[in-house]
């Protein structure tokens, strides 16, 4: 074993940079491994990858696409964890912040466009922080484990929103588990809309101006955890409890506070998923989203500098990884939900296991260099 | 009286469904009593079942499958431990990455191997476990009382069921009347103490997860080569949270942790004797309100009404041997 080396002498970019992207890369061999035993060629799998997201505009702008939902999720992840909580319902909270999108929308379509958007847009936030109180409450006055407790409200939303896309606001003219339409009026502007004035033509593109929004979360967050008192209460709270009480902030308060912007992030996707593609609540639209928020926050190290390209990359894989299921029939989408799971092992729970090591070497080389 | 064969069906399903969680949750006090968290065994159950589907249909065996599994099982709870003890990362993202990895992996590979569905070959009666007719049950089925007890709730059901119910005891056993579980249980109340008692505090935790995995390796193979014949997409739907939540609720002992299983089997045999039937005064509850009792079952038995769960004192905590 390396001894461990002064903290204070390691430069940022050693621990911030380069240890996340050696883990990132032992987390891509793995995921190697993984496409070769399901008998594919890997190599063959990053071509099309990086074809399927960069090699054309249309497929660029769906990378972005993703890229939106996952740092909303990824955001949502991040905030509950400086607050040591882990909020595993991103799931759940996005698909009853869908919910809260349609339910405004339809609701306020008359008044002028820009106010049904931040009425929709303060519904989605309210809707997903309603769904993250009760494990928030439950958490801080019980001592129920939010970990379990957030799994089961997946579970719950999930069988709620079937229950009423089949039973209460469903489309009644169609089959289909969903909702009638938004009026076309407050639909997002899309990048094709955008493309188009440039004289730019896109077939189809789902990429919307959400991505603006996740890019204004991005600097909420930022601010808010770190620039304000708020901020800093909950990451005391988050890093050692005991003496939070002692310096009389409130577990309580911060705890319940967390979750719910937590989970009022999270709901922000659907602002991105029914304002901006689909225009009506469709059965299982979070499609994973929520859990990705959560290998996206470790990877980006749960600051939004961080999880803007982690969610870039996560967003490429999606892509890309759509682009090897058409070509490759032994791969499904489900092989990249085992690839984050692998990301989430390298960069979150094993980040420690050549950290020493790498430090350590740069550490000395730097030194030597001084020496010289 | 329809009323007697309903609820002998009902008590029959209540030990049948409870059975994964009883393993699940034992093998999840082994964990926790020694102190690791393991939310995981969600993860491992599904892998477990994918492992000894594909086991025995390989090998023409459900023994070779069910070892196959525990073996694969063994793996996750050591790789959870060389992240969560030897590295000292953190326990929850240790668990999660392994949930998340197993719903993937289980589900692509079976898409790869046998094609897009993401289903197993349907297991032959050979390849899988069957239910087991005790003696005598058709001697005795018209002996009332005992008829119905023996007959129809005791008798007809896979091995996983008896053993679930003969491990209890046994655990019980282990960690509570011999010296390896007081040992156990001092890891995951004081690791400081017993280290200074000369007892290797990671040794321990890893012989605790390597029982962890052979316990939780038997909910898996119940799942797949038991109760149905191949391996679906996330056929575990929430059960290695459901045990874990027994866990808690039975405030990580085996006995009550057992009657917590049983509630929850019980909840689920409900359940699905309720979907479709109509109740006087409320009609016809939609099925999907249904399905979520167990889950709603679950944050309110959480909640604590039966007071604070106090979980083994070093729970989570990663030990830190000091120089």
């Amino acid at each position: 074993m390396v001894a461990a080396v002064d903290k204070s002498r390691v430069p940022w970019w050693v621990s911030n940079l380069i240890v996340p992207l050696v883990n990132l890369i032992l987390a891509l061999l793995v995921s190697a491994l993984f496409i070769f035993i399901a008998g594919e060629n890997p190599v063959q799998a990053v071509k099309l990858i990086i074809y399927g997201s960069f090699g054309y505009l249309d497929g660029f702008a769906y990378t972005l696409y993703y890229t939106t939902n996952f740092v909303f999720t990824g955001l949502a992840f991040a905030v509950a964890f400086h607050c040591r909580l882990f909020n595993i319902g991103g799931e759940g909270q996005a698909y009853i912040g869908g919910l809260g999108v349609f339910l405004v929308a339809i609701n306020v379509s008359f008044l002028p466009v820009p106010i049904v958007w931040l009425l929709a847009i303060a519904g989605a936030f309210i809707f997903g922080a309603a769904w993250a109180f009760i494990p928030a409450y439950l958490q801080a006055k019980r001592g129920s484990h939010v970990v379990i407790t957030t799994i089961m409200f997946n579970f719950i939303a999930s069988s709620l929103m079937v229950f009423l896309l089949v039973d209460v606001i469903r489309d009644m003219k169609q089959m289909g588990p969903h909702t009638v339409a938004l009026p076309k009026e407050i639909w997002f502007p899309t990048f094709k809309e955008f493309a188009a004035l440039f004289g730019v033509k896109i077939r189809y593109s789902p990429l919307n101006v959400s991505f603006l929004l996740a890019i204004a979360a991005s600097f909420f967050v930022w601010f808010l955890v770190w620039k304000t008192k708020w901020g800093y209460e909950m990451r005391a709270v988050g890093h050692n409890m005991q003496a939070a009480i002692y310096a009389g902030i409130s577990p309580y308060k911060n705890i319940i506070i967390a979750m719910c912007i937590s989970g009022g992030l999270a709901g922000l996707l659907g602002i991105n998923e029914i304002l901006g593609v689909h225009h009506k609540i469709v059965a299982g639209f979070p499609a994973g989203y929520g859990f990705t928020g959560i290998a996206v926050a470790l990877m980006g190290r749960n600051h939004p500098i961080g999880i803007f390209p982690a969610a870039f990359l996560f967003g490429i894989l999606y892509q890309g990884g759509s682009e090897v299921t058409f070509d490759m029939p032994n791969i499904t989408r489900y092989m990249f939900v085992a690839v984050q799971g692998v990301i989430i092992l390298f960069s979150g729970a094993l980040e420690n296991l050549f950290r020493p090591q790498i430090e350590s070497f740069f550490v000395n080389k730097l030194n030597m260099k001084r020496e010289i | 009286m329809e009323i007697l064969p309903d609820i002998a069906s009902l008590i029959n399903s209540t030990l049948r469904i409870s059975t994964p969680l009883i393993f699940a949750a034992m093998a999840g006090l082994f964990a926790e009593r020694s102190g690791v968290i393991d939310f995981g065994l969600e993860g491992k159950m599904l892998a477990a079942a994918f492992v000894a589907a594909v086991g025995s249909y390989y090998f023409g065996s459900p023994w070779l499958g069910l070892i196959l599994a525990i073996i694969a099982c063994v793996s996750l709870s050591m790789l959870h431990g060389f992240a969560s003890v030897t590295h000292k990362g953190d326990q929850v993202v240790s668990c999660v990455a392994i949930n998340i990895l197993m719903i993937g992996l289980t589900t692509a590979l079976a898409a790869a191997w046998f094609g897009q569905a993401g289903l197993t070959p349907t297991l032959t009666d050979e390849q899988r476990f069957l239910e087991i007719t005790l003696p005598f049950t058709d001697v005795l089925r018209d002996v009332p009382v005992v008829g119905i007890i023996y007959s129809d709730i005791l008798s007809g059901h896979y091995i996983f069921v008896y053993l679930a119910y003969l491990c209890v005891p046994i655990v019980f056993w282990i960690v509570f009347k011999t010296s390896f579980g007081l040992r156990l249980r001092a890891v995951g109340e004081n690791p400081s103490a017993v280290d200074t008692a000369g007892i290797n505090v990671f040794t321990m935790r890893y012989k605790a997860l390597m029982i962890n995995g052979v316990l939780i390796a038997f909910a898996g193979a119940h799942l797949s080569t038991a109760v149905n014949a191949n391996f679906f997409r996330e056929m575990s739907a929430g059960r290695g949270y459901l045990a874990l939540a027994a866990l808690i609720f039975g405030k990580w002992h085996p006995k009550t942790a057992l009657i917590a299983c049983l509630l929850f089997g019980f909840t689920d045999a409900l359940q699905i004797r309720l979907q479709g039937v109509e109740l006087p005064a409320i009609g016809t509850i939609p099925v999907q309100l249904i399905q979520a009792i167990p889950y709603v079952l679950t944050v309110v038995l959480l909640a604590g009404f039966v007071g604070k769960a106090i979980a083994p004192n070093a729970i989570g905590q990663p030990y830190v041997k000091e120089r």
